[in-house]
């Protein structure tokens, strides 16, 4: 059995300058209790890596609003002004990536494995500095793993033990990215016993789970 | 017909029985209003999701189930939902039978540029190029000319989305195929004559002796 924690209390475990993961689809399946608070505790020159910073107020939007962000990695910014216009200021910088590169770029940083080859981006300024290797006659780029200092989950239910599930088309990047950092916190929608999930149920085993952010009461 | 309903109701044609299609955001995502009745296509969105429907009532929209664009949608029976490495293993493992896709330009060799213009919109490439990599056929919908440019060029002055040459484009003027050989003229729209097609396209295109009119899925 584990101790749940405040999101406060898991914006404080977050340093400044921490490299931080997201789940979340244009805002959906996003840990909003932890974004809200860590933009309200200040945090400074994250480096955020998701599929996208949602728009102005939404999702991770807020950190981008509230200035905490100062590296992105990400497949599509096109939904955030915000972003857009920091980046072009200067205040952000940006890499992107597409979007099952990302994918997989995190998994394998969190199954050890030393990279990804994948066809995608042949031929692309994604392919500028990066190795093509030909296997069977087709070329691969080699994309290099992604971890990060933190992930934060956003899960529909968790139990005592931080198992989680998700709910539709909120899972997204999230139970990828329960496996590619080194401190983990999930907040969920519902919190429920130890046995409430089965076992073929459980999309993220707990054991990967550092931190349950608990209920919002 | 307006343009758009031209282009979305002939990429229709190209529906078949049991195809799995990931339709990209805008001009595209009008193409799952013309399938066939007695067809079945199931649509993936790669946030997730295979077999979604049309948008719930209003006040009954759930905020975990939406679309790649973002806009809310329904789960069919039959449908499933899935993470985002599971998404794009269907999509870049070649399990997508077919994607349409808007366009910026297309070049003679049949690549596609629509993820960015350098200097001006720089939004990223989300799934573009995971699709046009990985999907069995890729088919551009877009306007035939951009402001009276052509969007149909020799060589592409925007960077690519991939490398590959895609299986057709459909525009509100004709159908175009591009072929190891370069552009091959292969439908032109109604009451649209050859002349027009060829002012309005930057590239050379392969004109047969008999350019058929381009057929459409009924409104």
């Amino acid at each position: 059995m584990r101790k749940a924690i405040t999101a406060g209390e898991a914006a404080d475990l977050i340093p400044d300058g921490a490299s931080v993961m997201f789940g979340g689809f244009l805002g959906v399946g996003s840990p909003e209790r932890l974004f809200d608070a860590l933009a309200a505790r200040g945090a400074k020159r994250l480096t955020i890596i998701g599929n996208d910073t949602a728009r102005p107020g939404v999702g991770v939007g807020k950190l981008i609003d509230a200035g905490c962000v100062t590296r992105i990695i990400a497949s599509h910014i096109g939904t955030n002004p915000t972003t857009q216009k920091k980046m072009i200021a200067g205040e952000i910088d940006v890499e992107l990536v597409p979007q099952g590169t990302l994918a997989e770029r995190i998994r394998a940083g969190g199954s050890g494995l030393g990279g990804v080859l994948t066809p995608t981006g042949v031929g692309t300024t994604v392919a500028e500095d990066k190795r093509v290797l030909e296997i069977d006659g087709a070329d691969y780029l080699l994309e290099a793993p992604i971890r990060a200092d933190f992930a934060l989950l956003h899960a529909h239910e968790a139990d005592y033990f931080g198992n989680l599930t998700y709910r539709l088309t909120a899972a997204n990047f999230n139970p990828v990215m329960a496996f590619a950092a080194d401190c983990v916190i999930a907040e969920s929608d519902h919190i429920v016993p130890v046995g409430v999930i089965p076992p073929d149920a459980v999309r993220t085993p707990g054991v990967l789970v550092n931190h349950l952010v608990g209920r919002a009461c | 017909m307006d343009a758009k309903e031209v282009i979305a109701r002939r990429v229709a044609l190209e529906l078949r029985d049991g195809m799995l299609v990931n339709l990209g955001i805008g001009l595209p995502t009008l193409v799952a209003a013309y399938v066939p009745d007695g067809m079945h296509v199931a649509f993936q969105s790669e946030n997730g999701i295979i077999g979604f429907g049309a948008p719930p009532p209003q006040g009954m929209e759930d905020p975990n189930l939406t679309d790649a664009g973002g806009g809310f949608i329904s789960a069919l029976p039959g449908a499933i939902a899935f993470d985002s490495v599971t998404s794009f293993a269907l999509i870049r493992g070649g399990h997508v039978d077919m994607t349409v896709l808007g366009g910026l330009q297309v070049d003679s060799k049949g690549r596609l540029a629509n993820w960015m213009v350098p200097g001006k919109i720089v939004p990223g490439m989300g799934g573009a190029m995971d699709l046009v990599t990985g999907a069995k056929r890729v088919i551009v919908a877009m306007q035939h000319s951009a402001k009276g440019a052509p969007k149909i060029v020799e060589e592409l002055t925007l960077p690519p989305t991939a490398a590959r040459r895609v299986s057709l484009i459909v525009t509100e003027l004709a159908v175009i195929e591009p072929t190891e050989d370069g552009l091959a003229l292969r439908e032109r729209a109604p009451s649209v004559e050859i002349e027009e097609i060829i002012a309005n396209t930057g590239a050379k295109l392969s004109i047969p002796a008999h350019v058929p009119e381009m057929a459409f899925i009924a409104g």
